[in-house]
Parts: C-alpha cells; sequence; structure tokens
C-alpha cells in the first residue's frame, strides 16, 4: 500500500505528489529532459509545428459550429455564413486555411533539417518513422478538409484522388490490380456527393485528429530516450552531461533543460514565427484561398486547370509525369520512399550533410529537384513543360536508387 | 490448469474475433452506396433531336455523359465504338478521363477532346490520342429503344459491343 499522509492538504503539491506524481512528471518530460547546447533555431521548428496543429484545432473548433456537411448547404455555410455572417468568422477561416498551408512549410523545414543533420540515424530511426506517418495523416487530414467547403476543386480534388483507388488500368496482369468497386465504395456513390461529404467530414474532425494527436505523442516519447539530434552529430553522454548541469557547472555542460532554457528559446522563435503567421492571415490569407474554390462544385464542369494545394504538387508532378500504371507506381514510390530513409542511408555518419561529401550534393540535389516538381505541378501540362516535368521526375527517383551506393562509399567523417 | 487457462484463452479469443469481425462487415456495408443512389441508376435520353457534329452533355449517375451524332466527314465516322440508332451514327460515352476522372473538353475545330487535368486526349469515338488515359472513353451500358437510349441497361447491342471489347 502506497503511503498517503493524512495530514497534506487536500491540493497541496504533496497531496497531488501522493496522488499523482506530479513533481516526477515535469522532472522526467521537462526540468530533466536534456537539449544538446550545439543546435540553432530550426531545432525550434517541433514546438513551431505543435502550436500550429494548436491553432488548427481551436480554428477548427469555432468552424465546426457553423459549417453543415451537406451537399446543398456547405458551401453557403462556408462561404456565407461563416464568411458573413458570424462575428469573426472569417478571422477563424483564415487561421485555418492559412494554418493549413503553412503547417506543411514547417513540416518539409522540420523534414529537411533532420534529412540534412543525419537526425534519422543510430537510434532516431523511430522519431523519422512516426514523423512521417504523421506526414502521410496530415496530408490525409488536409485532403479530407479541403473537400468540405465543397467548391469546384474540393470537388475535382475528391474525385481525382479517389479514383486512385481504381489501383492500375483493367488491361495490366487481367485487371487483378484494377478495382473500380472500390472508388464507389469510397464515395458511398458513383460520384462524390452526400455520402462522400458526410464521412469526409467525420474523418477530417474526429477520426484523423484523433490519429494525429496519439501519433504526436508517439513521436515526442521516440525522442525521450535517443535525445534530440545536434547540430554536429556529436554523441552526447546526456547522463554525465546532465550530472554537470546539475551540479552547477552549467558553463562546462554540454546540455541544458528543456524547460526552462530550451523552451524560453522556442518561446523566442515561436514569438518570430507568429508575427510571420498572423501577418499572412491578416494580409495574404488569399494564397491559401484558391479563387477556383470560390464557385459551387459542380459535377458537369471541370475547370480549365486543376492541381492541388502547393504541398502535395511535387507528388503531383512525379504521377503527372508518366502513363497512368507507371504514374501510380512511382507515385506510390514517392508517398513511401521517404520512410525508408533512416534504412537506405548506408553511412554510420551522423553528421550535417555539408561534412559528408557526396551525400552533400545528394542533398541539395533532392531539395532543388523537389522544389523543381512543385513549381512545374503548378504549371499546365502542355509543351516544353511536359518533358522538364518527366526529367525532373527521373531524377527524384534516381536520385533515391542512388542513395545506398553513395553512403556505402562514404569515408567515415573524422572526430566526433 | 495451464491447458484450462489455454482453453479460456482460446475460446475469449474466438468470441472477440468473431466479434470484430462482424463489426467489420457491419463498417463495410455501412460504406456502400445507399439503396435511392442505386435506384437513380437509369437514364433515358431522346436523340431524335441531335445536330450533327455536336457536343451534348446528358446525365447519369451524376457523371457527365458525352452524346454525339457523328456526321459523314468526321474522321471518326467509320469507328466501330460508334453507335447506330436508326440511320445515324453517335458517340456514346462517359464523359471522364479514363486517367482520373476529370472531364476533358471538346474542341470542334480539331474534333478532339482534350482533359485539363493531366494533358490527356481522345478522338470523336472516345479513342486515346496521347497518355495518360490508359483505355478509351467509357461507353456506358445502354439500349436502343426506337429514337431513345436507355443508359444502366445492357442491350443487344451494348453485349455485342462488350464481347468484342469495345467499351
Amino acid at each position: 500500500m502506497a503511503h498517503f499522509d493524512p495530514n497534506a492538504r487536500p491540493f497541496s503539491k504533496k497531496w497531488l505528489n501522493e496522488r499523482l506524481a506530479v513533481e516526477t512528471l515535469e522532472r522526467v518530460l521537462s526540468t530533466e529532459y536534456w537539449i544538446p547546447k550545439n543546435i540553432n533555431f530550426l531545432w525550434a521548428m517541433g514546438m513551431v509545428l505543435a502550436a500550429t496543429f494548436g491553432l488548427l484545432v481551436i480554428s477548427g473548433i469555432f468552424l465546426l459550429m457553423y459549417y453543415i456537411p451537406d451537399t446543398q448547404k456547405a458551401f453557403d455555410s462556408v462561404n456565407y455564413t461563416i464568411m458573413s455572417q458570424v462575428g469573426y468568422g472569417w478571422l477563424w477561416r483564415h487561421i485555418h486555411g492559412v494554418a493549413a498551408s503553412v503547417v506543411f512549410l514547417i513540416i518539409y523545414i522540420h523534414m529537411f533539417t533532420g534529412i540534412y543533420y543525419g537526425s534519422y540515424k543510430k537510434g532516431r530511426e523511430m522519431i523519422w518513422i512516426s514523423g512521417m506517418l504523421l506526414f502521410v495523416t496530415f496530408s490525409g487530414e488536409a485532403f479530407a478538409g479541403y473537400v468540405l467547403p465543397w467548391g469546384q476543386m474540393s470537388y475535382w480534388a475528391g474525385m481525382v484522388i479517389t479514383n486512385l483507388f481504381e489501383g492500375f488500368s483493367a488491361d495490366f496482369m487481367g485487371g487483378a490490380l484494377n478495382f473500380p468497386g472500390l472508388v464507389e465504395w469510397i464515395r458511398g456513390d458513383y460520384v462524390p456527393g452526400q455520402a462522400f461529404i458526410g464521412r469526409f467530414f467525420m474523418l477530417h474532425v474526429f477520426l484523423m485528429p484523433l490519429v494525429i494527436i496519439a501519433l504526436i505523442v508517439l513521436h515526442f516519447g521516440a525522442l525521450r530516450i535517443p535525445h534530440v539530434n545536434n547540430q554536429d552529430g556529436e554523441e552526447i553522454d546526456f547522463e554525465a552531461e546532465a550530472e554537470k548541469w546539475k551540479a552547477g557547472h552549467r558553463k562546462e555542460s554540454k546540455v541544458i533543460p528543456f524547460k526552462p532554457v530550451f523552451l524560453s528559446k522556442d518561446v523566442f522563435v515561436l514569438g518570430i514565427y507568429f508575427l510571420f503567421f498572423f501577418y499572412l492571415v491578416f494580409y495574404h490569407f488569399e494564397f491559401a484561398m484558391d479563387p477556383v474554390n470560390f464557385d459551387p462544385a459542380d459535377g458537369l464542369k471541370t475547370p480549365p486547370h486543376i492541381y492541388p494545394e502547393w504541398y502535395f504538387l511535387w507528388s503531383y508532378e512525379v504521377l503527372r509525369a508518366f502513363s497512368k500504371n507507371p504514374g501510380l507506381v512511382w507515385f506510390g514510390f514517392a508517398q513511401v520512399i521517404f520512410f525508408l530513409l533512416p534504412f537506405l542511408d548506408r553511412s554510420p555518419n551522423v553528421a550535417p550533410a555539408s561534412r559528408r561529401g557526396p551525400f552533400k550534393i545528394w542533398f541539395w540535389l533532392l531539395l532543388i529537384d523537389m522544389i523543381g516538381l512543385t513549381i512545374l505541378g503548378k504549371l499546365p501540362p502542355v509543351g516544353i513543360f511536359t518533358p522538364i516535368g518527366t526529367t525532373f521526375a527521373y531524377i527524384f527517383i534516381a536520385l533515391w536508387f542512388a542513395l545506398p551506393f553513395i553512403t556505402k562509399m562514404e569515408k567515415p567523417v573524422g572526430g566526433k | 490448469m495451464s491447458n484450462r487457462r489455454d482453453f479460456m484463452g482460446m475460446a475469449l479469443g474466438a468470441f472477440t474475433g468473431l466479434g470484430a469481425l462482424g463489426a467489420l462487415y457491419a463498417a463495410k456495408k455501412t460504406w456502400e452506396p445507399l439503396p435511392s443512389v442505386k435506384a437513380a441508376g437509369k437514364a433515358v435520353i431522346d436523340l431524335s433531336g441531335a445536330k450533327e457534329d455536336v457536343l451534348n452533355t446528358e446525365v447519369w449517375r451524376g457523371k457527365p455523359i458525352f452524346v454525339m451524332k457523328v456526321s459523314k466527314k468526321n474522321p471518326a465516322y467509320k469507328d466501330n465504338r460508334l453507335v447506330k440508332v436508326g440511320n445515324d451514327k453517335f458517340f456514346i460515352a462517359i464523359g471522364l478521363c479514363t486517367h482520373l476522372g476529370c472531364i476533358p473538353t471538346y474542341f470542334p475545330d480539331k474534333g478532339k477532346f482534350i482533359c485539363p487535368c493531366h494533358g490527356g486526349q481522345f478522338d470523336a469515338a472516345g479513342r486515346v490520342l496521347k497518355a495518360p488515359p490508359p483505355k478509351p472513353l467509357v461507353i456506358p451500358p445502354f439500349n436502343v429503344k426506337g429514337t431513345k437510349i436507355v443508359l444502366g441497361e445492357e442491350g443487344e447491342e451494348y453485349k455485342k459491343m462488350k464481347a468484342a471489347k469495345l467499351v
């Protein structure tokens, strides 16, 4: 039987410690959760993402009170009721729309920071994999949300993306990988309609946020044992360094506690980020609001040029570069290949890309190629753009096939 | 003792498994199209007033249906994917690109369809002129009745075309 002090005042620290171990929790999760000193502002992106997710949840709660998941009413409930009737409804919508777009910008920065510094290796594989799972669920969440205002882009995005589940064409392998029934099952109709909007509403406001929250917990948990990487890829003895800090040798110690030291730096970066974020919300929200989506959904009229939101453009361009079957294969490849990064990188070096020889070139080529694919994905599929897009798609694929060979030949990085 | 425990474990597992399967089946059925959606699956189109080489778009199961009376001077006139109604030949197809389902736009001067999404092209009989679409525009199940055509019913001519893999 645990010991309970009968004289402890209810809800006092002692009383709570005996029942909930609040001080132990605080120590394990924050005041004795150690962060290396040799990091830079890019290490604050995790907290920036958590804060942006918080903004999405809060603004979403207010939108949820007036949004109507109905093919006849959804468009007006957003564009008339929320935008012009509900007090400050426009604010929630613009926060929600801008945050949904900016969250992907930060995710990409966060991902490429991890790739650059080798933060997916040597015990940090689960951090990378749980992060990639978050990227995939965020993508699903963004797609489901995009459908809800039931504008032209909503409808046609719903049409095109659900059609991907038809699989390979019927003449391939005798149609063994062709599932036309699956598309109708996902939609609950022959085309996106009432059943479709209802189920994507449920997914967007409940099931996927639930999964995202669970994955965020896993992602944070995955960090606790290997600890966060640092900008030299140095292997730090966290226990020894923590002892130094606790003994008062703060200058000599290579680590700082998450709370309050690292958190104060995080909050500073958050402050700058929010200036940028709310500048967008108040003055440049239109970049997250496609004008085509201000036309109500019409199943008999495809907009003259359709494209996904900017954060899906690179993988969309890979899909578009090929005919149906290979397009599907390479699109699938692009979706999952990042998961395999910790296993495709054969080098034991944990170091910034700048010190890793050929990997440095690989890193910058990948980044430039993906920016190129993003730009080409927005352009109409005509003339010279088609062959350039195809070339960029081939480069993307080739880079991933080259990675194990490049990293296998990599020389050990000296020093730490 | 351990046998008894194993038995209880297996019995519990079996019942839980059955319950899970039942729940999955119910969930699968819940996501299927409603009977009202399936019932609205037929449409009748009157072709008597059609003008040559002018594209009409009808609706069937919420999908656009391309209907065009093809003139003798149209290069697609001899294509066996056209449907004969009386003395005229009609191009009838679901107006959704077979790549990912966008509606191709018809350009009468070029006599072809171009998809706005990924640049696929089709001729006036729905055959692919340019990838990515993997197959011609789909011909929906039809039944010719005089000058009318019923969509969602498999008539004689449709069955013949289906057997010849033209649909």
